[in-house]
């Protein structure tokens, strides 16, 4: 058997999803595994494929949080398994494996447990976290590089910023569980804090559904959530987008009920703002 | 061999893993430590808080990069992306030397995150070799190897894991990361004396030594890094240096990690047999 052709089939064997009590599928091929006097060769064989397939589970787990809040932990325990059995990691690192879940989860809308938008409202929002937690930064243009906007100006965000668009508010929820599973309060308000969001989960999920423009952010190597008017959102979209200024701001309030000259005093607003928190940069930079 | 051209000629003494609970410790007692390894994939990312982190470290700390990933025994070709992101961090670190693993971990583009065992062929052999040569030339740092732990042997080996770990660092003239508790654990899961590996190791192209802590299960031995080093393993350290000289010598903690206190502690525990040899030579 060549390398390749023994690779391939220990690859396809331990990355079958385990069957209950957490054994290897007995139907794994194994014959090419030497058995020793105390395991056979599938034994041999499920050291790895458990370690595997933990491990992924771990990494998920951890990274999605809110995810498990609002499916609970056996739905999302079948999720995991499922997309993992569907979508395989494709990157040296776990810090990518949930980049392919959201998608997955709108081809297979039954794993949702009845609750799809709000699923995927926390997925998106919780695979922006990762994003916004190690993207790159650019050097920001502060308040004094903002004093001369013409039109024809092109700016740009800082590439860690992600700005996304929710149905429910999954921000709240996340901030609930986050708070509850960092251990930051006692034992006994971690669990009263699991039991609000549980409650919270439950009251979401009955929302009637409404747009929430959300930039996810960070400060201090923190990530955090920043609601935003849905002109602030459209302007700061139009510039990702490479638009210049005068265009950015045409197209993102064109649409706007609000008065001209309010809507004026806010974009000076959101510029002042923008350049305190740091989330614009030089157009071109990345 | 304290210094060596696989370990950038240094002499590094006995270093830590840098671990993400004890970067506070770290910043604000300031420790005295001779080097910390870190695990490169953990750094290889654009921004935030893991390069910020890193960047302190580097600051007051000599640190050295361990992989996990460059899957060097995979069939298939080097990431590029993998490689690309490496360079950079190489750049950052300015690591004397480069350390990963002599096994697979990926197939056709899908990955295992895990350290999977050779099959201990020529075949094997020469293309891993091929592909540590590769990577050396692009990173343009000297690159060690290191044993992994196993579970499972394959019919098609032709030859021992010791012979093989000489054949694929002869083959690409490079270094060698000697784990003495994977000696251990996977002596013991596979029946071998871990004296006869020890024995067979070239000295000279030991660039580096990890020591850690397993657990044991009915059955088998399990490379878990979640407890101090027990002392087979540490006599097994002792011989090792006693072959190889005194060398560059890290403890690897990775589960249930306690205080920074107790595992420098244990890490330091590797200075009376670093010290042994010099004085027996003197």
């Amino acid at each position: 058997m060549t390398l390749l052709a023994l690779q391939r089939r220990m690859a396809a064997a331990l990355m079958r999803p385990l069957t209950a009590g957490d054994r290897v599928d007995p139907r794994a091929p194994a014959e090419y595994i030497k058995p020793n006097d105390r395991l056979t060769s599938l034994e041999r064989l499920e050291i790895y494929s458990r370690s595997y397939w933990y491990r992924l589970f771990d990494s998920l787990y951890e990274d999605f949080p809110g995810l498990r809040a609002v499916l609970g932990q056996r739905a999302f325990q079948r999720v995991a398994q499922a997309y993992l059995a569907d979508c395989p990691s494709q990157s040296f690192t776990l810090r990518n494996l949930g980049s392919r879940l959201e998608e997955w989860l709108r081809r297979n809308p039954t794993y949702a447990a009845g609750r799809l938008e709000l699923a995927l409202d926390m997925i998106r929002l919780e695979w922006a976290h990762i994003e916004a937690f190690d993207e790159k930064a650019e050097k920001p243009l502060g308040p004094e590089d903002l004093l001369e906007l013409g039109p024809g100006l092109r700016l740009d965000l800082q590439p860690y910023i992600r700005l996304i668009e929710l149905r429910y508010p999954v921000d709240d929820l996340r901030v609930k569980v986050n708070a509850a599973a960092t251990g930051e309060h006692s034992t006994a308000s971690n669990t009263v804090l699991r039991r609000k969001a549980g409650g919270l989960v439950k009251r979401i999920s009955r929302m009637d559904p409404k747009n929430i423009f959300l930039a996810v952010h960070r400060h201090d190597f923190m990530v955090y959530y920043r609601r935003l008017p849905a002109e602030e959102f459209a302007l700061l979209g139009a510039l990702r987008h490479g638009l210049p200024m005068g265009l950015a701001v045409e197209s993102a309030l064109r649409d706007s009920e609000l008065p001209i000259e309010h809507l004026r005093q806010q974009v000076e607003t959101w510029f002042a703002a923008w350049a305190e928190l740091g989330w614009l940069c030089p157009h071109g930079a990345r | 061999m304290p210094a060596n051209r696989f370990n950038g000629f240094t002499d590094y003494g006995i270093g830590v893993g840098l671990r993400i609970p004890h970067y506070q410790h770290i910043l604000e007692k300031k420790p005295v430590v001779s080097w910390f390894e870190i695990i490169s994939e953990n750094y290889m990312v654009d921004g935030g808080r893991p390069l910020a982190m890193l960047d302190r470290i580097l600051e007051q700390y000599r640190v050295v990069q361990h992989g996990v990933a460059a899957y060097f025994g995979s069939a298939e070709r080097l990431n590029r992306e993998h490689l690309r992101r490496l360079k950079t961090l190489v750049k950052r670190t300015k690591t004397p030397w480069l350390t990963d693993h002599l096994c697979w971990g990926s197939v056709d583009g899908r990955y295992s995150h895990d350290l999977l065992p050779m099959p201990y062929t020529f075949e094997a052999a020469k293309l891993t070799a091929r592909k540590i040569r590769e990577t050396r030339a692009y990173l343009e740092v000297p690159i060690a190897v290191e044993n992994v732990s196993s579970y499972a042997e394959f019919h098609v080996s032709e030859m021992t894991e010791w012979e093989f770990l000489n054949e694929v660092v002869e083959r690409a003239d490079c270094g060698i990361l000697l784990d003495v508790n994977n000696i251990y654990v996977s002596s013991r899961n596979h029946g071998f004396d871990p004296y006869d590996y020890l024995n067979s190791v070239p000295p000279e192209r030991v660039a580096q030594i990890h020591i850690a802590g397993h657990s044991k299960f009915a059955k088998y031995i399990l490379d878990t890094h979640d407890h101090p080093v027990i002392d087979p393993v540490w006599k097994l350290y002792e011989h090792a240096i006693r072959r190889v000289g005194p060398t560059a010598t890290l403890l690897e903690w990775d589960d249930r990690i306690p205080s920074f206190d107790e595992v420098h502690a244990e890490a330091r525990k590797a200075e009376k047999y670093v010290a042994a040899p010099l004085v027996v030579g003197s």
